[in-house]
């Protein structure tokens, strides 16, 4: 018996309220799972449109709604408990945080009158979560409901986006209870930017400052588009192209920005970093000119910070003000929504005679190709009766794949080499916690990107220990019949820890060991109610991909037995300037 | 260690639960110490200013403006620098004052434009609004005769206002 929508002025109970606002603001699904104080909220679920996905493990819930925003662009939205369920979506918060990825996560609290008295299942959810949110606020009135939903909603998905968190007391949304009554309301964008005063996001770039960069961009000689994942946030992959296209300068997508620029562009470098490839580390350290385009100059990309690109000149477009000179102060800094500023970048570059009107860097594009030749991305093939070798997997589930599949990977070396190995040619295609490093990210997020995005094929790419992290998410996929795919990298161990015991500490290998066949991941996954196979030759690789591709209707997990001893390169060793970038086992570093 | 320096902070906020956490927050979370702080609403009840005064490398002092701006509730943020506003601070002290030392203290008192506040048998309370400065100043003439507690508020401060007047601006007169 389900009610008409309320109508302004009706008098309502908040849960009612709750839901109705999450309705109007679009939400088609919420990830999560009740418990005592959130119960009122979960009783008008039944009658709402609204899909609710009933996650095993409240962090769960909340890396499902960081895919689903990555694939999709709208905020995840995931709904806990008080106590425990809000404590276990801490991870989460923080990982969205880091990679600024728009969610809203409602979480119960006990009724406003016993806060503080350590009630059950009482955390102080607003504290603990204070610094891991953009924003976070604790309701104490019924009526304020409809529009501290909406303000979330806004702050979560304007500026830099990030998550919003909303602790919602029971005694305000229990019907039973006096304090939940309220008269209907639905508050205007007028309304809501009233109510934030001190929020005001900046999104459109300084004319002048644009006209100073678009002038050092056409004299540089040596340039580089440095691309982060701000471009996607921005929705700005096309108007990147254009401005990459229109100057012919090269592209570099870092970790975040994967698929922001197409791998097979010919002016598209791949991933720089400490895992970078080497033309792309290169070119960013012998650039004249970085632009650094909607990224943050993390550690992991600039090495030593004081030997990084040492003779370039910085342009840095953000669009949060924060960004610009936090680690490298830029010579032309421009605050602003990427979309925007690099639209009016292309414009005046166009008006200053657009290719035309470029420096000659056919030096630079020759310097550029040869480091290409002479330093592609390699790894031995595996001998007949050895392990797998894993980037032989990742090709081969690239090959096999379709080629606007979403991969979402866990963190380590399989996170790596997905990234390395991967084409990427669409944005939105790659998802990963790259801030935060989260294991276990990958099977949720998988998870969340295929519920957003039913008609495209997800591979989850994990490994061993990520995987034992969140497993119990297969049984949500299988229970609500998300068919998403997992290939489980199973080297035996916690591979990137295992690398740097090997390299830094004197091969002395301390608590990496997993063991490669306790937990058994097919019965594992087949009592999850996955379909699973293990592949332990490189001939069986290729039909168990395509076995698992042709699977629609149920969730699939490939268990590849690989080598362990398969190390990550290139790599920049930590505390070494990127000049120092090793390419290979051999410990060569790159020639110059 | 970087040299650290005092800067003070006015930081213009909504008047809400939770505001001072997320400020102090901020310092808390970088390890910089909160040397003094003042919280109150504004004339307008909707908005509290709060002045703080913390122990911060200039260099490091802008990328923690720049996250305090980030804070949804914080509507506008200034730097005071010390020459260039007007800062009192608020001190209630109780000092020792033996009938006959009593008019020296009451003399000093109203040398630095202080009140008698409170008398006992041998001892007074005054309170002072002063800038920190006299505020040290007074502490250290009173401390011969022993101070037997002193609070302070934490200063307030506002910007020193212009005083050329606009160009082509005439006086009457």
């Amino acid at each position: 018996m389900s009610q008409p929508p309320p109508q302004p002025g009706d008098r309502i109970d908040g849960g009612r309220a709750l839901i109705r606002s999450l309705e109007l603001e679009g939400v088609e699904v919420v990830f999560g799972l009740p418990g005592g104080a959130i119960l009122p909220v979960y009783d008008p679920i039944i009658d709402s449109p609204i899909r609710h996905i009933l996650v095993r493990h409240e962090q769960g819930a909340g890396h499902m709604a960081e895919g689903y925003a990555h694939a999709t662009g709208r905020p995840g939205v995931a709904m806990v408990t008080s106590g425990p369920g809000a404590t276990n979506i801490v991870t989460p918060l923080c990982d969205a945080y880091m990679d600024s990825i728009p969610m809203v996560c409602i979480t119960g609290q006990v009724p406003f009158p016993a806060i503080g008295t350590d009630a059950f299942q009482e955390a102080d959810t607003v504290g603990i979560t204070r610094s891991v949110t953009k924003h976070n606020e604790l309701v104490t009135r019924a009526e304020d409901i409809p529009r501290v939903i909406r303000e979330a909603f806004h702050i979560a998905t304007t500026g830099r986006p990030g998550p919003v968190l909303v602790d919602i007391p029971k005694d305000i949304v229990d019907p039973t209870k006096p304090a939940s009554a309220m008269e209907w309301y639905w508050p205007t964008d007028d309304e809501v930017s009233a109510g934030l005063p001190g929020y005001r996001p900046t999104t459109k770039g300084h004319p002048r400052k644009i006209k100073e960069a678009a002038e050092l961009i056409s004299r540089s000689r040596r340039p580089v588009l440095y691309v982060g994942g701000g471009i996607l946030k921005a929705r700005a992959a096309e108007v990147l192209r254009e401005l990459a296209e229109l100057t012919g300068i090269p592209v570099v997508t870092t970790l975040m920005a994967r698929g922001a620029f197409p791998d097979d562009h010919e002016l598209c470098l791949g991933m720089p970093g400490m895992h970078g490839n080497y033309t792309a580390v290169t070119a960013m350290q012998e650039a004249d000119l970085l632009v650094a385009l909607g990224a943050r100059f993390d550690d992991r990309v600039t090495g030593r910070l004081d030997g990084f690109a040492p003779d370039a000149k910085i342009i840095h477009v953000d669009v949060d003000p924060a960004e610009l000179g936090k680690v490298r102060t830029p010579d032309v800094p421009i605050v602003g929504d990427c979309r925007q500023v690099i639209g009016e970048l292309v414009r005046t570059i166009t008006n200053l005679g657009g290719r035309d009107a470029q420096a000659d860097r056919s030096e630079w594009r020759q310097r550029i190709s040869g480091w290409q030749e002479t330093y592609p991305l390699t790894y031995a093939p595996s001998e007949p009766g050895e392990l797998l070798k894993p980037q032989f997997v990742l090709e081969q589930l690239r090959d096999l794949s379709p080629e606007d599949t979403i991969v979402a990977s866990g963190v380590g070396q399989h996170q790596m080499w997905a990234s390395q190995y991967w084409t990427f040619r669409h944005p939105y295609t790659w998802i990963n916690s790259g801030g935060l490093g989260t294991m276990g990210f990958s099977v949720p997020a998988a998870i969340g990107a295929k519920v957003g995005m039913p008609d495209r094929t997800v591979w989850a790419i994990d490994g061993d220990g990520c995987f034992q992290m969140t497993a119990q998410e297969m049984v949500t996929a299988a229970t609500e019949r998300i068919p998403i795919k997992v290939a489980i990298l199973n080297n035996a161990y916690l591979g990137m820890v295992r690398q740097w015991q090997e390299m830094f500490y004197d091969e002395r290998y301390s608590e990496v060991y997993l063991s490669p066949d306790l937990p058994d991941y097919v019965k594992w996954a087949e009592a999850m109610g996955c379909v699973a196979l293990r592949v332990e030759s490189p001939e069986e690789v290729g039909p168990a991909i395509e076995k698992a591709n042709d699977i629609d209707d149920r969730p699939v997990v490939l268990e590849f037995r690989t080598d362990s001893s398969e190390k990550v390169f290139p790599m920049v060793p930590a505390g070494r300037t990127n000049s120092e970038i090793v390419v290979g086992p051999s410990g060569g570093e790159g020639g110059r | 260690m970087a040299a650290t320096i005092h800067h003070t902070l006015s930081v213009l906020v909504e008047n809400k639960a939770g505001v001072l956490a997320r400020v102090s927050n901020l310092f808390a979370r970088r390890g910089y110490n909160i040397y003094s702080l003042a919280v109150a609403p504004t004339d307008d009840p909707a908005l509290s200013r709060i002045t703080v005064v913390v122990d911060v490398a200039p260099e490091l002092l802008e990328q923690v403006v720049k996250q305090l701006h980030k804070l949804i509730n914080v509507i506008k943020i200034s730097e005071l620098d010390p020459a260039d506003s007007v800062e009192r601070e608020l001190a209630l002290i109780t000092v020792q004052a033996a009938p006959a030392a009593r008019h020296q203290i009451i003399e000093l008192t109203e040398v630095f434009g202080g009140r008698i506040e409170d008398v006992g048998f041998d001892e007074l309370t005054i309170s002072v609004a002063e800038s920190p400065e006299r505020l040290d100043d007074l502490a250290s003439l009173l401390a011969p005769y022993g101070i037997l507690s002193m609070q302070r508020t934490g200063r307030v401060a506002l910007p020193k206002l212009e005083r050329t007047p606009p160009p082509g601006l005439r006086i009457a007169g």
